[in-house]
């Protein structure tokens, strides 16, 4: 099936800025759709707010955009409530480790069968281009005239940290890698998470110089590397893209159906 | 036929309530002194199949209720105060996307951490007026346990119907109270189901297109008829619109779907009020105090009536004025510093006749305290 299937042309065109990495994202992610063949009715959309959020009306799912910051905490009631259901948590940087960070490090611990996409360019764009929590230091913003002095978390690391099954980064620039991953996840039994670096030409690249999108693209090729590969060795300023964690270990739902069995065998003897 | 009868507190009262009204999902966070809601859930739920979560904050807690709620599921969280603080952004947008839910909030002593142990009814503007821009929501409380049961049991009824939240307030004393409750018949309170759309597959479903009834229905996320759901301004179809006229359509569709409902959502009891000529006005568990103070003093020829309101919003502004209308005076009795009594002055005929007789210092409002205060209203001193 074309992609154009699994869009919704009614609410074409976008919003996103001529030059935004979020378009790529979209198509790549229906791509892996495609791929695995999953049903339109099986799968559910939820996101929270922000310019990637805006992604959940364009795809021909079961679709919720919900409020800022909380899109795991409805998408953990929708896979718990029907565990058949493949559920996609697209998100922005700030929607998923600032104001949802709470949300996002508790999904990771509790395991669930979501896959989550946290699509980082490293501001916030429909609010006018302040900084966010990956935006990391020296970086003008409309919030940081005179740049930005926060640290910026590692959306990897806090991943492996809190605990998510499956872990992997990529670029808007490495497209059929955004497929290969965001297939890999959705197959994973577990709370996975993929991040992708994505470019906003219109307030992170034009404040801080970086040109226009083709140059951040060539940003994102430059400077990353497959994970565990010798240039990132001699040059540890790279930012490394793949598969980081896979583990196999039971997800909350399955868990929770033993629960099920536990208290309707103690009910019945 | 043996009567299944139980000695409980109000806080399981309303998780077995919950059950016969068909919940089989519940997400909560632990606080007092609601806490006993989530316990027996956690304990109840699985057995019969049910899911439980405990979230990691209130906030998540209302958001999978509402994610729940979606696949088709009939569920509910229960909070107190600072929980109920949290979750009012994401009780607009469940008004505003038209997914019925339940939130339970015992109340407890505020602002702030207040008085996590004690009751108050300092809620019940918050329930009203919590979350932001213009909405209508239905908040429903009851007094004892059997009517509390029968209250909650309509709460998801109707969520159900008007598809939207419906608040249940509960407070410290009634949560935490023990007393009798006989557990009604399968069928003996009407449940409403989940009212599903006929539109077959591959025929365009409007989810936010109204009956002639003005019920909407709905189709199960995961089933065969796939939509969008957003708190932005949307269309029938659920998308998203700037359009004046949709826009227009809208909010009066959420404020008309209650607010022209008045009649049928108020819930009530009334005591001794054809010839009262004092009329307390009471809801929750100080309406427990205020019904035994008129009891008492009938004794003595004095003619008090009570009417206890069971629906607060709507406020049910219709009723209030016909039953007041011959009485000399109007004490609305309640545990905070005088939310309802507002509402009363509004549509009694004469608002000097109005008074507030209320508590608020953590304590529970006696019948001793109401009799002293009734008394200085009349000028005959304490």
């Amino acid at each position: 099936m074309a992609v154009h299937n699994y869009i919704r042309q009614r609410f074409f065109p976008h919003l996103w800025c001529p030059g935004c990495g979020h378009g790529t994202i979209l198509n790549n992610m229906l791509r892996a759709v495609d791929e695995l063949g999953i049903s339109k009715n099986d799968l559910v959309m939820v996101s929270g707010i922000g310019c990637s959020s805006r992604i959940s009306g364009y795809v021909d799912f079961h679709s919720l955009h919900t409020i800022h910051g909380r899109a795991l905490a409805y998408a953990t009631g929708v896979k718990m409530s029907q565990p058949r259901l493949n559920v996609l948590i697209p998100m922005g940087d700030g929607d998923a480790l600032a104001i949802g960070g709470n949300h996002f490090i508790h999904a990771c611990r509790r395991n669930m069968d979501l896959t989550a996409i946290i699509m980082n360019n490293r501001i916030y764009g429909m609010t006018g281009g302040q900084f966010s929590p990956l935006s990391g230091e020296g970086i003008l913003c409309t919030t940081a005239p005179q740049l930005t002095i926060d640290r910026s978390f590692d959306t990897v690391e806090l991943a492996l940290a809190s605990g998510a099954s499956f872990v992997a980064r990529t670029t808007s620039f490495h497209v059929r890698e955004i497929t290969k991953l965001i297939a890999r996840a959705i197959q994973h039994k577990g709370f996975s998470v993929v991040e992708i670096l994505s470019q906003c030409p219109t307030h992170f690249g034009r404040k801080n110089k970086l040109g226009d999108a083709s140059n951040m693209l060539e940003f994102f090729k430059k400077n990353t590397t497959p994970f565990g590969s010798k240039a990132k060795q001699d040059n540890p300023e790279l930012i490394e893209r793949g598969i980081f964690r896979e583990l196999d270990i039971p997800d909350y739902c399955a868990d929770y159906e033993r629960t099920i069995q536990k208290a309707q065998k103690g009910k019945s003897s | 036929m043996t009567q299944d009868i139980k000695f409980i507190q109000g806080n399981e009262v309303c998780v077995e309530a919950a059950l016969y009204a068909g919940l089989d999902f519940f997400a909560g966070y632990p606080i007092t002194p609601s806490s006993e809601i989530a316990e027996h859930m956690a304990v109840r739920l699985p057995g019969i199949g049910g899911k439980f979560l405990q979230m990691e904050d209130e906030i998540s807690s209302i958001c999978a209720i509402t994610g729940a709620s979606l696949t088709g599921h009939k569920a509910m969280t229960a909070t107190s105060g600072p929980g109920f603080s949290l979750m009012q952004e994401a009780l607009g947008y469940a008004i505003m996307t038209e997914i019925p839910c339940v939130i339970t909030n015992v109340q407890r002593g505020g602002p702030s951490t207040g008085l996590p142990t004690h009751g108050s009814q300092g809620d019940v503007n918050q329930a009203r007026w919590g979350t932001h821009g213009d909405h209508a929501i239905i908040a429903l409380t009851a007094s004892n346990h059997q009517d509390l049961f029968q209250i909650t049991v309509e709460a998801f009824n109707l969520a159900e119907t008007y598809r939207t939240p419906v608040i249940l307030l509960l407070d410290e004393m009634l949560g935490h109270m023990r007393e009798k409750l006989i557990i009604p018949k399968v069928d003996e309170i009407p449940v409403v189901k989940r009212l599903r759309t006929a539109v077959p597959d591959g025929v365009d479903f409007h989810p936010y297109l109204p009956r002639e009834d003005g019920r909407l229905p709905m189709s199960d996320f995961g089933d065969k008829h796939r939509y969008n759901v957003t708190g932005l301004y949307h269309d029938m179809w659920g998308f998203p619109t700037s359009d004046p006229q949709v826009i227009h359509g809208l909010i009066h569709h959420l404020m008309d779907k209650i607010e022209n409902r008045v009649e049928q959502l108020t819930r009530y009891k009334e005591y001794f009020l054809e010839d009262a000529e004092v009329i307390l006005i009471s809801y929750g568990s100080s309406a427990r105090s205020a019904l035994h103070i008129v009891k008492n003093r009938r004794k003595r020829g004095e003619r008090l009536g009570l009417l206890e309101l069971q629906t607060l919003w709507p406020f049910p502004a219709g009723l209030v004025r016909r039953k007041t209308r011959q009485a000399d005076f109007v004490a609305v009795v309640e545990m905070n510093m005088g939310q309802i009594v507002d509402e009363v002055k509004k549509v009694v005929d004469q608002h000097k006749r109005v008074f507030l007789v209320n508590r608020v210092d953590g304590g529970f409002i006696t019948p001793e305290n109401i009799k002293d205060m009734i008394r200085l209203i009349q000028g005959r001193g304490v």
